[in-house]
Formats: C-alpha cells, sequence, structure tokens
C-alpha cells in the first residue's frame, strides 16, 4: 500500500479501479498538399516544434522549481524527443516525398518508432515509450490546434487519475462512470474541484506523483475527507473506508430529512438557500437537496468543446429546462464568465500575462455583443416558463453595468417589436466580485434589483492570491478582516438601496462561515447542492441574533486565522460535532 | 576524408543503454561535430537520435560499437566509449543540467 497526500477538493469517499485519463490520440486525417504548400507545411511543423519546447521547458521549469529536479529530468527527455535529427528529418523528407499534411506524417513517424519499441521486452523502455507518446501527442495537439477527450464513454465506474483536468473534462464526469478523481496539480479552489464538489465526486487534487505512482486497474481508494489517497490498499484499510462509506451515506440521508423544511433561524428568520450548477442535467440535484432554486447558473459550459457558438436556441432550450424543474424557485443565470481558466475553444482568444485582469467576463461580452445578445435573448424568452433572474459577472464599475444594462434593454426592445413575450419584472443584478465594485456599491445599487458577492474572485483580488498557486494557498483566506469588511459594505449599502444581497462563493457553503454571513444580514446564500443540507442545518440551529453577536465580535479579531478558530469553535456549540467529524477521527484511528 | 574513429565497448551501466543513460549519451553525442554512429550487432543507431538509441535495446552487458566521424571523431569516441563503459556515470552526471 501506498498513501499519497494532496489537498482535498470534494469531500466524500470512493473506492475502485483506477483509470489514467491521458489523452487519446486525436483523429488525424491525411491531407494531400501542393508541391507550393510543402514551405509552409515545414513552417507549420516548426511552429509547432517551438511551441512544444516551449510548453516543455515551462512544465520542466515548474516541476523543478516545485517538485525536484529529479522529477523534472522527465521532460529532459521529453525535449531530447524533439531535437531528434533522425525524427525531423525523418518528418521534413516525408512532407516533400509525400506531400501530405505535416500533423498526419508526425503521427505515421511517432508510430513507427514506438512499433519498434513494442517488440523490445523491456521495462526501460516502456517509460520511454510513453515519453514519446507524450510528445507525439502534444506536438500533434499544437499542430491540430485541439484539446479534447471525454470522461463520459468510460465502459465501467473507475476513479480517474489524471495529471490534470481541465473543467470541461470535469464537466463530462457528469452521468458517467466516475467514481471519484485525483490529479497531479490543482488547488482547493480550482474551477475543477468546484465542478466536482457541485458533481458531488470525491476528489483529491495536487497529489504531484498520482500519474507516476499509479497504474490503470489498480485499486485506489479516495478519501475527499483529507485529501488522501491509498494505493493498493491493503485489506484492513479498504475495510475500514467502506464501513466509513456507509457511515457518510447515513448521514447523508439524516441531512435528507431536513429537505422540505425552510431555511429558517430559531427565532423565525427566513434566508433563501439556493444552489450553484453549471449544468441543466444537475438542476436534479437541486431539488433533491431541497434547495430553493438555482443561485448561480454557469453559463460557460455551452461554449466549450465545440468549434462554433452556441445558438440562441440551444441557450434557451437549456434555461427552459432549468427554470421549469426548480419548481417555481427563481433561477439567476449568470451572463457568460469567460476568461481566467475558462476559455473559448471557438473564438481567438489572445493568450494574455494576466488572464485573470483581462479580456474577460462582462468585459468581453460588452466588446462582443453579438454573442451577449444572443445569450441575453434567450434568457429573456426563457422567463416565461418560471421566475429567471439574470446576473452580470466581474462589473467593475458603474459604466460597465449601465451599458450591459443598455444591451439588455435593447434585446427587450427587440423582442417587443417582435411581439415575443418574456417576463417584463425580470431582474437584473450585478456580481460583486473585483474590490473595486464593493467599495463603490452604494453607485451600482439603483442601476440593479440584487448583488450576488462572488468571494472566490473578490478574495482573490482583494489579498492578491491567485488561488491555483499551491505555493500561496495559504493566503487564500476568505475570513482576512478586510474580506470580511468589505462583505458587510456590501450588505449594508445594498440593504440601505433596497435590494437584496446573496452570495454564489464557495465561503457560503462553508457552515462556519455561513453562521457569520447570516449574522451580518446576508439575504441568500448559494452554494454547491450536496452542501445545501448542511448549511440548512446550521441556519435552522440558531437565531438571527446569535449570529449578529457572533459576527459582532469577529469584527472586532485581528486575523483570517483567528476569526476562522471563533467561528468553527461557534459552530460546534451552536451544531455540535459534525458527523463526518467524527467519520474523520475514525479514519485516523 | 574526415577522420574516423571507432571503439568497441561493454555497456557496464545496469541500466543499459536506455532510460537516462540513452538521454545522456544523446545528449553527449549532441556536443560534437562528429556523425556518432552505434552498432549492436547488424543493427546500427544514430548516436543523435534519442529514438534510434532506445531501439537499440542495449541491456547491460550488451557489446556495442562506437563510431564517429569528423573533426573531433576521436575525442568524441573517447568520451562517449567512456560513458559507456562506466558503472554509474550516468547517475552522476544525469543531475546536471
Amino acid at each position: 500500500m501506498m498513501t499519497l497526500r494532496g489537498v482535498p477538493a470534494a469531500p466524500g469517499i470512493a473506492i475502485g479501479k483506477a483509470y489514467r485519463f491521458d489523452h487519446e490520440e486525436p483523429l488525424v486525417p491525411r491531407r494531400p498538399i501542393t508541391a507550393k504548400q510543402v514551405p509552409e507545411e515545414v513552417r507549420r511543423f516548426r511552429r509547432a516544434l517551438e511551441l512544444t519546447r516551449d510548453q516543455l521547458q515551462q512544465l520542466q521549469e515548474r516541476v523543478g522549481r516545485e517538485i525536484g529536479a529529479k522529477q523534472a529530468e522527465i521532460f529532459q527527455a521529453h525535449l531530447l524527443v524533439l531535437e531528434d535529427e533522425v525524427f525531423l528529418e525523418k518528418v521534413l523528407s516525408a512532407i516533400k516525398r509525400e506531400k501530405v499534411g505535416v500533423e498526419f506524417l508526425v503521427m505515421e513517424v511517432v508510430k513507427q518508432y514506438l512499433q519498434a519499441l513494442a517488440k523490445i521486452d523491456d521495462e526501460y523502455l516502456r517509460e520511454r515509450m510513453s515519453d514519446i507518446r507524450d510528445v507525439g501527442r502534444r506536438l500533434l495537439r499544437n499542430l491540430l490546434g485541439i484539446e479534447h477527450t471525454t470522461l463520459r464513454q468510460l465502459p465501467e465506474p473507475v476513479i480517474v487519475v489524471a495529471h490534470d483536468i481541465s473543467p470541461s473534462d470535469t464537466a463530462s464526469m457528469h452521468g458517467g462512470h466516475v467514481l471519484g478523481f485525483v490529479t497531479d496539480v490543482g488547488g482547493r479552489t480550482s474551477h475543477t474541484a468546484i465542478m466536482a464538489k457541485s458533481l458531488e465526486i470525491p476528489a483529491v487534487v495536487g497529489l504531484e506523483m498520482a500519474m507516476s505512482q499509479i497504474a490503470t486497474g489498480d485499486t485506489v481508494i479516495i478519501d475527499g475527507f483529507h485529501g488522501a489517497v491509498f494505493i493498493k490498499p491493503d485489506q484492513a484499510t479498504i475495510r475500514r473506508y467502506q464501513r466509513a462509506q456507509v457511515r457518510v451515506r447515513e448521514q447523508g440521508r439524516s441531512l435528507n430529512k431536513l429537505r422540505d423544511l425552510p431555511a429558517e433561524t430559531v427565532d423565525g428568520h427566513r434566508v433563501t438557500l439556493a444552489a450553484n450548477i453549471e449544468l441543466a442535467d444537475e438542476v436534479a440535484s437541486v431539488v433533491s437537496h431541497g434547495a430553493e432554486g438555482v443561485g448561480l447558473y454557469r453559463t460557460e459550459f455551452f461554449y466549450m468543446n465545440r468549434p462554433d457558438l452556441p445558438s440562441e436556441e440551444e441557450h434557451y432550450l437549456a434555461y427552459k429546462k432549468v427554470i421549469e424543474k426548480t419548481g417555481g424557485h427563481p433561477v439567476v443565470i449568470r451572463t457568460l464568465d469567460l476568461g481566467g481558466d475558462k476559455f473559448l475553444s471557438q473564438l481567438e482568444v489572445p493568450r494574455e500575462m494576466n488572464p485573470y485582469l483581462g479580456w474577460r467576463a462582462i468585459r468581453f461580452c460588452l466588446a462582443r455583443p453579438d454573442i451577449f445578445k444572443t445569450q441575453l435573448r434567450a434568457a429573456l424568452r426563457a422567463s416565461i416558463h418560471g421566475k429567471m433572474k439574470l446576473m452580470y459577472p466581474m462589473i467593475s464599475g458603474l459604466e460597465e453595468l449601465q451599458q450591459a444594462n443598455q444591451c439588455l434593454d435593447e434585446v427587450k426592445q427587440q423582442l417587443r417589436r417582435k411581439r415575443v413575450p418574456f417576463d417584463e419584472q425580470v431582474e437584473v443584478g450585478a456580481m460583486i466580485e473585483v474590490p473595486s465594485a464593493a467599495l463603490s456599491c452604494d453607485l451600482l445599487a439603483p442601476e440593479v434589483q440584487f448583488f450576488s458577492i462572488g468571494t472566490n474572485d473578490l478574495i482573490q483580488y482583494t489579498l492578491a492570491v491567485d488561488r491555483a498557486n499551491e505555493k500561496i494557498a495559504y493566503l487564500y483566506e476568505p475570513t482576512h478582516p478586510a474580506v470580511l469588511r468589505m462583505i458587510k459594505q456590501i450588505i449594508e449599502t445594498g440593504h440601505q438601496a433596497g435590494i437584496w444581497v446573496g452570495m454564489c462563493g464557495e465561503m457560503a457553503g462553508e457552515p462556519a462561515f455561513a453562521l457569520l454571513l447570516l449574522g451580518l444580514g446576508l439575504d441568500e446564500f448559494s452554494v454547491p447542492p450536496a452542501l445545501v443540507p448542511e448549511v440548512k442545518r446550521l441556519v435552522r440551529s440558531v437565531t438571527l441574533e446569535q449570529a449578529r453577536v457572533i459576527a459582532e465580535q469577529v469584527l472586532g479579531l485581528r486575523t483570517g486565522r483567528e476569526i476562522e478558530r471563533f467561528l468553527q469553535a461557534r459552530l460546534q456549540e451552536v451544531v455540535g460535532a459534525k458527523d463526518t467529524d467524527d467519520i474523520v477521527a475514525g479514519l485516523r484511528a | 576524408m574526415s577522420p574516423v574513429a571507432a571503439r568497441v565497448v561493454v555497456i557496464k551501466n545496469p541500466q543499459g543503454l536506455h532510460a537516462r543513460p540513452a538521454a545522456l549519451f544523446v545528449r553527449t553525442a549532441n556536443r560534437f561535430g562528429s556523425r556518432v554512429t552505434v552498432s549492436k550487432g547488424r543493427q546500427q543507431a544514430s548516436g543523435k537520435s534519442i529514438m534510434e538509441i532506445l531501439t537499440l535495446a542495449a541491456n547491460a552487458g550488451a557489446k556495442v560499437r562506437v563510431e564517429a566521424t569528423g573533426d573531433d571523431a576521436e575525442e568524441a569516441v573517447r568520451v562517449l566509449g567512456d560513458l559507456l563503459e562506466a558503472e554509474t556515470g550516468a547517475e552522476a552526471e544525469g543531475g546536471a543540467r
């Protein structure tokens, strides 16, 4: 048995067989070229080589810095393949001789080498083969400008092991056979981790060595509570985790009893407890966990992994489905939030030095009103099927908000002219996730009907911490006094202006933080569906007055850590030790 | 005529001429201007091609012939031959980049 430790990304326990998710071979057509095109093919090949070399060098440097020189050496072998004169010469001469697109030739030549190596029965060579295969794939992907595989069609339930899983790959796990997943890179608040939580797939990320230690078919246990992964566990460990799994399920059932009860404090203060979703299919788990609607419907996935842009009809049908299935509760659709670690495959968005500070979200939408308005039209059309609200991501100031509203007005006018029905009372909100918006939200409030605090970005921007960087992840503190002061100010300002204030960031889903947020007067909590019962249990265990006193005390404390400890202690008093803590303690024994 | 030098060596490194020793060999060969070939039996490989060197599958104990053609042929054969005969050379130099 071998144990790896990483970052717990999504709670739960999974036991099963490992499946290594290496990117599959892309389909490469044999594309004839003319003699005239030969020089251009040669140039393409050289550019792809250069790009691949750059990527590998960056990777090597990062691994060397973060893991160790020895691990970084793997990439040295990769680089040697790229510099292999004989290999390059084979491809170059084949371009001239065969007059075929270079991607096909790269694939063929790599295949020839692999076939030659496969004939030799040697353990070391197996490793080298995977090096060559990796480089070949990377080169091909760079030549083709693609990156796409899917986890949807797995033949049996497995634990996915990968270097990294993109948010779109994570999305493809939904409804598939993925028991859990582990990755070598990533942090707690990467989008992949967030997705895993909302899909309720136990996950551990940032393991660094999973790909080098786990083979397809190995038995693996994921402990998503602690971020531990056991490879080829012994029988005793398996039995211990099987027992824990049963208890986790039982506990889930007891929380489910809360499902049909309102999110109401002991003294009768109601809050809205909604859920975050990413895919229309997830709406079922919103209802099954007893959330009152959707507080954040992310819409980026319409745009991912496809060569064209989604049509208005596609948007409309998905929105309609979600709105109809939430049983009369509101659905807050967030308009396209491209950027950061989410990119569109079909748009040539230039690579940026600082993507989180770059051309993203509402900035992108205002620059591409064609794309923006298609989405707005679809959402407005869907609004007649229930209760729909709209919110704009990453608003940083008044003008942006006014421009976005202007677009919306234009779309409304269009629909009225064409006599297309929509809900004239549709509420519009601004996400408050940029410090400038937080500090000037009094100026924004008159333009909207609600605020939704996006804590993941707000914390990252306020504290200047890249949440995906494991080295500084410890600085990412939701309880930092600066963050709390901002949240307090947003809520108070919203209330003074007579609008409601919600939160759709990760923070709202942590019961200890939810206790504080309740005391600060937050009106709406939107959390991953799986976390709804726990937050509801917390709300139903306190009085508003208690929560207010706690919030008051917190604002007198000086460090994030102090505040977090204080809140955890108060939480224990309020709801008692969490059942999961017992399970967790049991597992340590 | 370019100078030619050759030497027959028995590979001592327990990892044979693969994995890191192969990478080290190729990197070292690349430092020389001479053309370098390595042959094992009837198989021949360019000493500057990692893929070809790997397909030789030369294990520890294998007898290979290193041949270089070019101005620095003699030096190349000496250094590369020593490398193959060294039992731990790859380990010692493998870490240096």
